[in-house]
């Protein structure tokens, strides 16, 4: 009686040690601790479970059970350690894939212990279904991200199709549910379906909006947890597991709005070929020529002018050229030029994702500023320097309501004096479309490495 | 019993919904990697399955084994990550 009580306390400390890192990681200055305090929580609540046990444990299941955990253990810890800061969008979703597949795999082993409790049954259909879906639509978000899955195919009619599948699945889950069932040919059924839909579900989506799609397949995970909490009466599974469902409902929407984008499009609207098409129409268009610009002459440029504004892409960080930019930076401020970095909400890869890249080179945390700041002061400004960024410039944004971008918030940098842009080729951005940006008159092109160019403008402006 | 996990539930999205307000874009990474590593809670799950297996059943061994493998990477990948995301946010020494 008295342990069981010690562990309803060590989850409540959970559950709140939970609530309040999530609050801390929302403000910058106490973002760090709030993790640490949200991973001690996590830390009582695993020890709680296993040592106050009432049940007598064979010490082959202890083997077992510390084994495992020192195997996912230093897994995690090592390739969380080792990743590169512009491959942390897929191992998100690859950790996220790993609890839907968790709660998937409790789900499935949980059934035949639950047979003819309909509700308890309820609850481990709800978490192998949701499960499933994360587990597989996440390796599918992993792949796209990781490039091993670049195409988006697009089946006619696939949104009927997904629905269809959908509905099966639920159907078949709900025939489990309610039809007492016990065969366990059922629920495998269920789990093959699912994991189907989560791949049919993704595999459309475009790699542009997959943040938003590990965002949405994260709070499904919360959901999985939180009906293997409801299962076990388990308060700190329901509460994380919700918590972590409604704050990333919210993240998800917050994200789609960055991008000024319904949630809804996202996930059943065309950003792939459709608009595609006639983004490419909107091209012949524009048509014009490019202007190009050599290194000297884009030093000189910036060296004498009074403000600079970076904007960086997530080009820049595939090239690691983060570096570099900042000691471009502070060359540049010694000779008294006025520099700043101009952070689009979702460039990179996630939203953040580019201050998370920036402050990885030690750049002054004042000066990385946010779409809404730095657009007024693009008047002000003499030269743009565009570095591996396309889609968060490209003016179709505002003004070509045929582009699949229509209405995304961008950064005008088409009211600053000049702007140089570094990209490697002509190639189009993420979301596929060409930017009439790179034909403006006030646009000089720089071609290249971003790290080469950034490097050769250092050593050109010491020059100077 | 039922009643009151409800009552949590519903509590929790209300927590939820206003702890994630009014976060600056610039931690919405870090914050998604956050939730990601606490939504490993169900790891619990995973651990408390393996405990009541059975253990002459090999396969819900097997079974439970892995469960708590992919929960332990969930729980401590995502709070690594998170934290090596957040590290970068770290004040530096007032240059003003």
């Amino acid at each position: 009686m008295n342990q069981s009580i010690l562990l309803e306390i060590i989850y409540l400390i959970g559950s709140v040690t939970f609530i309040l890192g999530l609050k801390m990681m929302g403000k910058p200055d106490t973002a760090r601790k709030g993790n640490t305090y949200a991973a001690v929580g996590m830390t009582l609540a695993i020890l709680g479970t296993i040592f106050i046990h009432e049940k007598e444990v064979k010490p082959i299941v202890y083997i077992l059970l510390f084994g495992a955990i020192a195997i996912g253990g230093i897994i995690g810890w090592m390739v969380a350690k080792k990743v590169k800061m512009t491959a942390m969008p897929q191992l998100v979703s690859l950790f996220n894939g790993m609890g839907g597949a968790c709660a998937a795999l409790i789900s499935i082993m949980e059934f035949s212990v639950h047979i003819g409790d309909m509700k308890s049954i309820m609850m481990v259909m709800a978490g192998l279904i949701i499960g499933s879906i994360s587990f597989s639509g996440s390796m599918v978000a992993f792949m796209k991200l990781n490039g091993n899955l670049n195409s988006n195919p697009r089946i006619p009619f696939y949104n009927v199709i997904n629905a269809i599948i959908l509905l099966i699945t639920l159907g078949t889950g709900a025939y489990v549910v309610f039809g007492s069932v016990s065969d366990f040919m059922w629920p495998c059924i269920v789990l093959a379906l699912a994991l189907f839909y989560g791949i049919m579900f993704v595999l459309p989506i475009g790699g542009a909006d997959m943040p938003v799609v590990i965002s949405l397949l994260n709070s499904f995970t919360g959901l999985a947890a939180a009906s293997g909490g409801f299962l076990y009466h388990n308060k700190v599974m329901l509460t994380g597991g919700i918590l972590v469902g409604s704050a990333g409902t919210i993240l998800t929407i917050a994200m789609c709005k960055g991008m000024n984008r319904t949630l809804f499009s996202v996930v059943f609207g065309a950003f792939g070929q459709g608009s595609a098409a006639a983004a490419g129409a909107g091209t012949s268009a524009t048509g014009g020529s490019i202007k190009d610009i050599s290194v000297a002459d884009a030093a000189v440029l910036m060296n004498y002018s009074k403000k600079v504004v970076i904007v960086p892409g997530y080009g820049l960080a595939v090239a690691q050229a983060q570096h570099v930019m900042h000691e471009l930076e502070v060359l540049l401020e010694e000779r008294g030029v006025e520099v700043k970095y101009a952070i689009h909400p979702v460039a990179g890869r996630m939203p953040g994702h580019m201050n998370v890249l920036m402050a990885e080179s030690n750049v002054d945390y004042s000066k990385l500023c946010e779409m809404e700041d730095i657009n007024p002061e693009f008047e002000t400004t003499d030269v743009v320097f565009i570095v591996g960024a396309n889609d968060v410039v490209n003016p179709a944004a505002k003004n070509n309501p045929a582009s699949p971008i229509y209405g995304m918030p961008i950064l005008e940098v088409d009211r600053a004096k000049s702007i140089i842009v570094n990209k490697r080729s002509m190639a189009a951005g993420y979301a596929g479309i060409d930017n009439e940006l790179f034909y403006n008159p006030k646009t000089s092109m720089l071609f290249g490495d971003a790290k080469k160019v950034v490097t050769d403008l250092v050593a050109e402006l010491k020059t100077m | 019993m039922h009643i009151q996990m409800i009552y949590i539930l519903i509590l929790m999205i209300f927590v939820g919904v206003e702890v994630i307000n009014s976060v600056p874009s610039v931690l919405h990474t870090p914050l998604m990697s956050g939730a990601n590593a606490i939504h490993g809670v169900v790891i619990i799950g995973a651990i408390m399955v393996l405990l009541n297996a059975d253990p002459d059943n090999i396969v819900s061994l097997v079974l439970g084994f892995i469960a708590v493998i992919l929960g332990t990477l969930n729980v401590v990948g995502g709070f690594v990550v998170t934290d090596r995301m957040l590290e970068m946010f770290k004040k530096k020494p007032a240059k003003k």
